[in-house]
């Protein structure tokens, strides 16, 4: 089956959780076999891992006709796109689109990333989709995330094939209830054309049903996974201080309830003196946080190392004796399983989707930070709940894979397509 | 003759209310009244007060035919007492009419014969005074927490003076022998063994909703065992009529229709003291490993399965010794509750058909709520322990001490009384001299 996907972002150059579920998903997809995907991106960097999907760059997609020589092309895209296939879409350009800026091939310059003029970003992705659309053979359109939603609707009104759409986050997660108009109503408009909606929890296809009002027969979950880590990876042993280490790791913003783990703090801090607590990322509620740690008497032992990448991340958990994720409202919240994978006991909200299917973690309220103290004290305090956690948690993590993930997604395809 | 022993058990644990760290050392009251209350009063009225009765008039009706035996925790009879008064009475009343056995078993529903001979030895005591204060019996037959027995506690038990104990007819110690004998222990010949018979304990316990059976064809189902077979032990909880298998399901009426079919067939019922005087042992019976009725393993997995459930038994018995030691009412009462095994049951991690029975009795959401609830309400309790006895005496060198003082009151007292003595003659002799004097 050939499937054509619209995506956002793709490791190794990943901004969010987003980047990393579309990578598993895909190469989960591909383990099942007898799959041809191809993964539209706004901007490839070429580094891409390319066996089991074929990458497209939006910025590489001509929507305007340049003659141009083969050698010019191979020499100024030849890294990301074969010049077979530059010259295959620009025989598809369906527009006249030279008013737009357009560089020397007739395509438009991409930054791949979040920037103020988001929604002008998102209008000329689904224009380059009308190209690539009238290119390329598949059977199914799949589009991850808002952003990709007009574009995956163009492909299937240039079509007629079906539209699945994966619903990653919605703006009520973001936003805490406060949506902006303009994005919900992308949003709706990709659910309502879409022939299936795939939502990464219940939490989240609860969301989909009853704030944007979709028929819940077309609404099915597929939880997210983790793709297992490399040995060098779980190898890292870094240095902690003597006291135990107690960490929230991700943006410090409205979304991810850092206020409670700093209340949390406070409480464990008065009874016991063993634990320094960690608040590792960056985001809109930083300042606040510190203000907040200070105001509660606890700076000294309450750290804020700033925005961790990379391997960073690895090392930040193997240094760590608990995880907690507080998040007020988490559509899924995939770093909970990477503490697992090592080995970290990881504390969650009871509002993160990952909740739906963990049992090696202790879960409570986002605002009870009563029990949230307390599960940290008990975690630090009593071996035997450290050990069980860690081993039970890692067990459990690793029968969390993508490939069943992937399975899911194929079967719905199947059923989309009426096989 | 075939005789059928029927067992029923009571026990309800003291439930610990929402503990957090921060209340150790602060709060010293552990228990959830409202949830304790609140369970055993719907369990009482669904169960327990219902199949007294339906007990009761078996045995009227049967002219005394019907027989069985019960067992009730300490901890269940404190409650009861406290919230179900009128079960009492049944109990009593079918204690009076001389066809219910009261079996004895540890108070708090403990593992203490698992940790602790000297604990086990004091509960089964404690328990056998309630049950003799209660109803005017003493337990002649033990039923240990869960029918948890293996040979390494025969010769204690049968010590404490009980004839014959009931355990588990589990399928890795019986091979291809059958439970429907009686047995003897191994290491204590004179001890005699009853073993459950899973299958017909099972067909009521599980099976009854979803797969019924009529008093008849039950009854037939043991008619039809080898001529050989003598004894079918039907041990369960007493939640089983009314609770597990409710009123709906027609168990009452089934379990009532059971002595006429019985007598019908020429079955009988019996008790286990009766089975113990009369029926002889087959053969010895070598349990090396300890047993249970709990889980699939039928082993010791179900409380003490995982590290989380190892830490707290070490922990809570870590003190034992201390506790015994010291006279602090509450305490003790304390150190009583906080030894049901209930508490590691709820901690266990496992999964499937066994996860499922241990989270539908846990009050807890995870088995890791369970943990550090437990722990958080036994670092406070500890942490009383110590205020009586700081933990840098040792054990032996505290006991020396208490001796000491002990002796030294006690010698305070001769003392007092010789003193006591001494002035009465003073003061007699005087009043002589008095009388002789005027007289003079």
């Amino acid at each position: 089956m050939k499937a054509l996907m619209f995506g956002w972002e793709f490791p190794p150059h990943i901004l969010g959780g987003l980047g990393t579920a579309s990578y598993g998903l895909t190469r989960g997809m591909w383990q099942c076999g007898d799959m041809d995907i191809t993964f539209v991106i706004p901007k490839p960097f070429g580094d891409e891992e390319k066996h089991f999907a074929n990458i497209i760059g939006a910025s590489q997609v001509p929507i305007a006709w340049r003659d141009v020589s083969r050698d010019y092309v191979e020499q100024r895209i030849g890294r990301v796109m074969s010049p077979d296939l530059y010259f295959r879409l620009r025989d598809h350009i369906y527009a006249d689109f030279n008013y737009m800026r357009t560089n020397d091939l007739g395509c438009i310059e991409f930054s791949g990333r979040y920037p103020d003029n988001l929604i002008d970003e998102i209008n000329n992705y689904s224009i380059t989709a009308g190209v690539i659309a009238r290119t390329l053979d598949f059977d199914i359109i799949h589009s991850h995330d808002w952003l990709t939603y007009p574009a995956g609707i163009h492909a299937k009104q240039v079509t007629g094939k079906p539209l699945v759409i994966h619903v990653h986050a919605t703006d009520f997660d973001r936003s805490r209830g406060n949506v902006n108009p303009t994005v919900f109503n992308i949003e709706r408009d990709g659910m309502l054309n879409a022939d299936h909606i795939i939502t990464v929890s219940n939490l989240t296809r609860d969301t989909v049903i009853n704030k944007y009002g979709i028929d819940p027969a077309k609404v099915t979950t597929v939880h997210n996974a983790v793709t297992p880590l490399d040995s060098d990876i779980l190898d890292i042993k870094a240095s902690k201080p003597k006291e135990k280490v107690v960490t929230f790791l991700g943006r410090i913003t409205m979304q991810k309830g850092p206020e409670y783990f700093v209340e949390a703090a406070a409480k464990v801090l008065k009874n016991n003196h063993n634990v320094r607590f960690v608040m590792a990322g960056s985001g809109d509620k930083m300042d606040e946080m510190i203000a907040l740690a200070a105001k509660r008497g606890i700076a000294d032992r309450f750290h804020f190392p700033g925005f961790q990448k990379g391997r960073q991340v690895y090392e930040m958990l193997s240094a760590s004796d608990v995880y907690v994720m507080p998040s007020v409202s988490e559509p899924f919240g995939i770093s909970p399983l990477e503490a697992m994978q090592m080995g970290v006991p990881s504390i969650i909200s009871k509002q993160s989707g990952c909740a739906e299917i963990l049992t090696n973690v202790i879960k409570t309220d986002y605002w009870d930070i009563d029990a949230m103290a307390d599960a940290i004290n008990a975690i630090v305090a009593y071996p035997s709940l450290h050990k069980q956690l860690k081993d039970d948690g890692l067990a459990e993590v690793n029968t969390i894979t993508w490939d069943k993930a992937g399975q899911k997604v194929i079967d719905i395809y199947h059923k989309v397509l009426g096989h | 003759m075939k005789s059928i022993c029927f067992y029923f058990q009571i026990h309800q644990p003291m439930r610990l209310k929402r503990y957090r760290f921060f209340d150790i050392g602060n709060d010293h009251y552990y228990y959830d009244n409202f949830a304790n209350e609140d369970i055993l009063t719907r369990i009482a009225h669904r169960s327990y007060i219902p199949a007294a009765d339906t007990l009761l008039r078996m045995i009227k009706d049967s002219g005394g035919a019907f027989k069985c035996a019960i067992s009730v925790t300490g901890i269940a009879l404190e409650q009861l007492e406290q919230y179900v008064p009128e079960f009492i009475d049944r109990m009593q009343a079918l204690v009076a009419t001389g066809c219910v056995e009261i079996l004895g078993e540890t108070y708090s529903h403990s593992l203490a014969s698992l940790a602790d001979p000297e604990e086990f030895a004091l509960q089964c005591k404690e328990h056998d005074d309630k049950i003799l204060q209660l109803f005017g019996t003493t337990p002649r037959v033990l039923r240990n927490t869960e029918l948890i027995y293996c040979d390494e506690i025969a010769p204690q038990i049968l010590a404490m003076g009980y004839k014959g104990v009931i355990t588990e007819g589990a399928k890795h110690i019986l091979g291809w022998k059958s439970p429907d004998y009686i047995y003897s222990a191994a290491d204590a010949p004179d001890l005699k063994l009853l073993l459950k018979n899973d299958a017909l304990t099972d067909r009521i316990n599980y099976h009854f909703s979803s797969d019924p059976i009529t008093a008849d064809q039950y009854i037939a189902q043991i008619a039809d065992t080898p001529a050989e077979e003598q004894i079918f032990n039907i041990f369960m909880n007493m939640e089983t009529l009314g609770e597990t298998q409710p009123a709906e399901s027609g168990i009452f009426q089934f379990m009532e229709a059971l002595p006429r079919f019985a007598a019908e067939r020429g079955i009988g019922f019996i008790t286990p003291s009766e089975a113990v005087d009369t029926i002889p042992a087959v053969a010895s019976l070598e349990i090396l490993h300890p047993i249970s009725w709990a889980d699939e393993a039928r082993d010791t997995s179900a409380w003490l399965g995982n590290d989380l459930q190892r830490e707290a038994f070490r922990k809570l018995y870590s003190v034992a010794e201390r506790v015994r030691l010291c006279d602090d009412r509450r305490l003790k009462q304390d150190w009583m509750y906080l030894q049901a095994s209930d508490h590691l049951f709820y901690m266990s991690t496992k999964h499937r058909a066994d996860g499922s029975i241990h989270s539908l009795f846990s009050p807890y959401e995870s088995p890791f709520q369970a943990f550090t609830n437990y722990m958080n309400v036994l670092a406070d309790f500890i942490v009383r322990v110590e205020e009586q006895y700081p933990l840098s005496i040792e054990n032996e060198e505290l006991n020396a001490l208490l001796t000491t003082i002990r002796n030294q009151s006690r010698e305070i007292e001769t003392l007092n009384k010789e003193l006591a003595s001494a002035r009465k003659d003073i003061d007699h002799y005087n009043e002589e001299r008095k009388a002789r004097a005027t007289k003079a």
